[in-house]
């Protein structure tokens, strides 16, 4: 069942206090030609709002959201003005998702394109095996964050916990506080004028105005690329 | 002193002694010397090669007095497999219970995932990508196709989820249970580096946790999100390496499967460390029955489907696993081995070529070759060698693939028929007995003579 039509502005409204998840997901993978945004209101937490979205709409959530919001999302713009559960915008393909508020454990997780952008902090495993999406949080990360990332680029206006970017592959981190400890193969880097350039777009991308000089880059020191008895411990 | 030696000194004075111990036999010492000389565990391809408790020790009670069998040339069989009928809106109608189970494009060549594209559509049974993604060439050849969704998530992309058949969320395979998949670089083509997002010709190892999930209750609201996503159309799948079966199967089940898929011990893999290969697991044979018995624990044998994999080679493998309990088999390595595995020669252009160079290169023989790690597969199975890969030839591939399929059908078909069942599905656990007081015990089946099942029931 489609959400009410606002004729005028085109746009749709799913109340999940009264409508089913399931009708809105189905409504986001259907003809939305002429639809202009959905509005998405008492979310009230639940699980996989706005997953599999494969169209340029613009998807409003009023309030919290569960895990999965925006999952695999191709194209979409998703706004949650709330916090957002574990896995928000996990295997993000393109298209926007910001969180307004906090984002759990695993934001991003797989992202293989698109932005990421939590205005709040973010929990463990931020942008764990990141394939080439970009995250910009403009809090903390939790411990593990990085962790596996093959390509893309985090950016962390706060602070980083234990293990940042633990065998990282392709991937870079940014990290404008401080870092607790780094992971396994992780290391320091010196920021390079493309590493200034591209935080600096990342930043006003996501709406935010730190300095890109205030930020350190953390990439990968290619010592578990190939096997080698001396890592043993690592591996 | 140079008195002429009585005794010939070339000739032994007593006979040679060769007493080898048991423990530290010749397998041991070269264990150990490799070990010492590389500072690095032993990685390699194909399952676990000890011998274990295996279908091989159940017997069937073929029809007599006290059962009526079918006429085996006439009479119907059906071997028609439905899987996915709990929630999922379209399930996955087969033709045969017997699947191909999942092999990754990197593992494989991409001709080798048409072939099999090609045979299971022919034959009506479904293929299984793996870690890395979907080929667009397996896609077009394979009429069903099970998209994988592994903890590495390389090349996972909502496109492909959208035009797959059935999700199946690996948990972990039989090979190597509680651990991650591994690609060396000499696999890492530049294609199969582009689908999963890495560097060229890097060692690859897989993550062997899920990156947004822990644990059952997140696995219960992952299997909503990708129901989700896919409108409630696709059986989703959930394949676990068998450990704690029994516990395994209950949780997967809660968690909301419409199928489980238990990998035994001797599932193959592409690449694992040896000592996990031949360590880490258990039989099979013990995992069918653990797993049977979780679904009829929580009464769900018609809802939840169980595939079951690790070592079936034969058709009567596939009745067995059937008369236990599964729905339908996987096959990977008997299929790697119908399309030329393990032979001494491959068929280029109708001719028959000898590979036996190629082996020993690899410091082996056909008949021993457990060498997919290497990327040098002689007969151009595992391989992502533009040269090798050549020597086979999809149709060819395609062709061995189907034979094997169909000949295990018709034997799957010829024993249920000597069972008495017009349908495959029929056979059950009372049709079969246990050759030894191991399987008897893990398979919950008589010794074959007596009433002893070992472990459930008293003696004969
Ligand atoms: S012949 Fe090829 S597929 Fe078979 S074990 Fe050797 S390398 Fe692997």
């Amino acid at each position: 069942m489609d959400g009410a039509v606002n004729a005028s502005s085109r746009s749709v409204v799913f109340d999940l206090a009264r409508q089913e998840l399931r009708d809105l997901n189905k409504f986001l993978h259907g003809d939305l030609r002429g639809v202009g945004s959905v509005t998405v209101e008492n979310p009230d937490g639940a699980n996989s709002i706005a997953v599999g979205i494969n169209a340029p709409v613009m998807v409003e959530v009023n309030g919290h959201a569960g895990y999965y919001v925006a999952g695999m999302n191709q194209g979409g713009t998703v706004v949650v003005h709330g916090n957002a559960g574990p896995g928000c915008a996990e295997n993000m393909m393109s298209g926007r998702v910001e969180v307004t508020g906090f984002a759990s454990g695993g934001a991003g997780a797989s992202a293989h394109g698109g932005l990421l952008v939590i205005r709040g902090d973010a929990g463990l495993r931020c942008g764990i095996s990141l394939k080439g999406g970009d995250i910009v949080v403009g809090g903390d990360v939790g411990s593990f964050s990085g962790f596996m990332a093959q390509a893309g680029r985090m950016v962390v206006c706060g602070s980083a916990g234990e293990g940042l970017g633990d065998s990282i592959y392709e991937a870079v981190i940014y990290v404008r506080g401080t870092v607790t400890a780094l992971g396994s193969d992780a290391r320091l880097e010196p920021m390079g004028e493309d590493d200034l350039r591209v935080v600096g777009k990342l930043l006003a991308d996501a709406g935010m105005s730190h300095l890109p000089s205030e930020f350190k880059r953390i990439a990968s020191a290619k010592t578990l690329y190939h096997w080698n008895a001396d890592a043993n411990l690592t591996y | 002193m140079a008195t002429k030696p009585e005794i010939d000194p070339t000739e032994p004075r007593e006979p040679l002694n060769l007493e080898e111990s048991a423990g530290l036999n010749r397998q041991a010492i070269h264990y150990i010397q490799r070990a010492a000389a590389t500072g690095l565990y032993e990685i390699r391809g194909l399952g676990a090669k000890r011998a274990l408790p295996h279908f091989d020790d159940l017997l069937f009670l073929g029809a007599s007095l006290s059962r009526y069998p079918l006429e085996g040339y006439r009479e119907k069989c059906s071997s028609k497999t439905v899987l996915g009928t709990r929630f999922a809106t379209k399930p996955i109608e087969l033709d045969i219970p017997i699947t191909i189970a999942g092999m990754s494009f990197g593992a494989l060549s991409a001709h080798v995932k048409e072939a099999l594209g090609r045979a299971a559509t022919e034959m009506g049974t479904s293929t299984t990508t793996g870690d890395g993604g979907m080929t667009s060439e397996e896609r077009k050849s394979s009429k069903t196709l099970v998209y994988q969704c592994l903890p590495s998530r390389y090349g996972f992309r909502p496109d492909d989820v959208r035009r797959a058949d059935a999700i199946e969320i690996v948990i972990g395979q039989g090979a190597k249970p509680g651990g991650g998949g591994m690609l060396l670089g000499q696999k890492v083509s530049p294609r199969v580096a582009k689908m999963r997002t890495l560097p060229e010709g890097i060692d690859q190892r897989s993550a062997c946790r899920h990156p947004d999930w822990t644990g059952p209750d997140d696995l219960a609201i992952k299997i909503k999100e990708l129901r989700e996503i896919t409108d409630w159309e696709k059986p989703i799948y959930v394949k676990v390496g068998a450990t704690r079966v029994f516990h395994d199967v209950k949780l997967a089940v809660h968690a909301g499967a419409d199928v489980v898929v238990v990998d035994g011990m001797q599932g193959g893999t592409a690449a694992t460390q040896v000592a996990f290969i031949e360590h880490v697991g258990i039989p099979t044979l013990a995992a069918v029955r653990q797993a049977v018995d979780a679904l009829e624990d929580l009464n769900v044998t018609d809802q939840v489907q169980l595939v079951v994999s690790g070592g079936v080679r034969t058709g009567a493998d596939v009745a067995k696993a059937l008369a236990l309990g599964a729905t339908a088999v996987a096959i990977g390595q008997g299929i790697l081995v119908a399309l030329g595995c393990n032979s001494g020669t491959y068929l280029q252009k109708g001719e028959h070529r000898s590979a036996i160079a190629d082996y020993r290169s690899l410091g082996t023989a056909p008949g021993f070759c457990h060498h997919c790690h290497t990327g040098r597969c002689p007969v151009g199975v595992t391989t992502q060698d533009a040269v090798l890969e050549q020597r086979l030839e999809p149709a060819v591939g395609a062709e061995r693939v189907r034979n094997y399929l169909k000949t295990l059908n018709m034997e799957l078909t010829m024993i249920a028929r000597a069972c008495g069942k017009h349908n495959v599905h029929h056979l059950e656990r009372e049709d079969l007995v246990a050759l030894s007081i191991e399987a008897a015990a893990m398979a919950g089946v008589p010794l074959a003579g007596t009433s002893w099942i070992p472990g459930r029931s008293g003696g004969a």
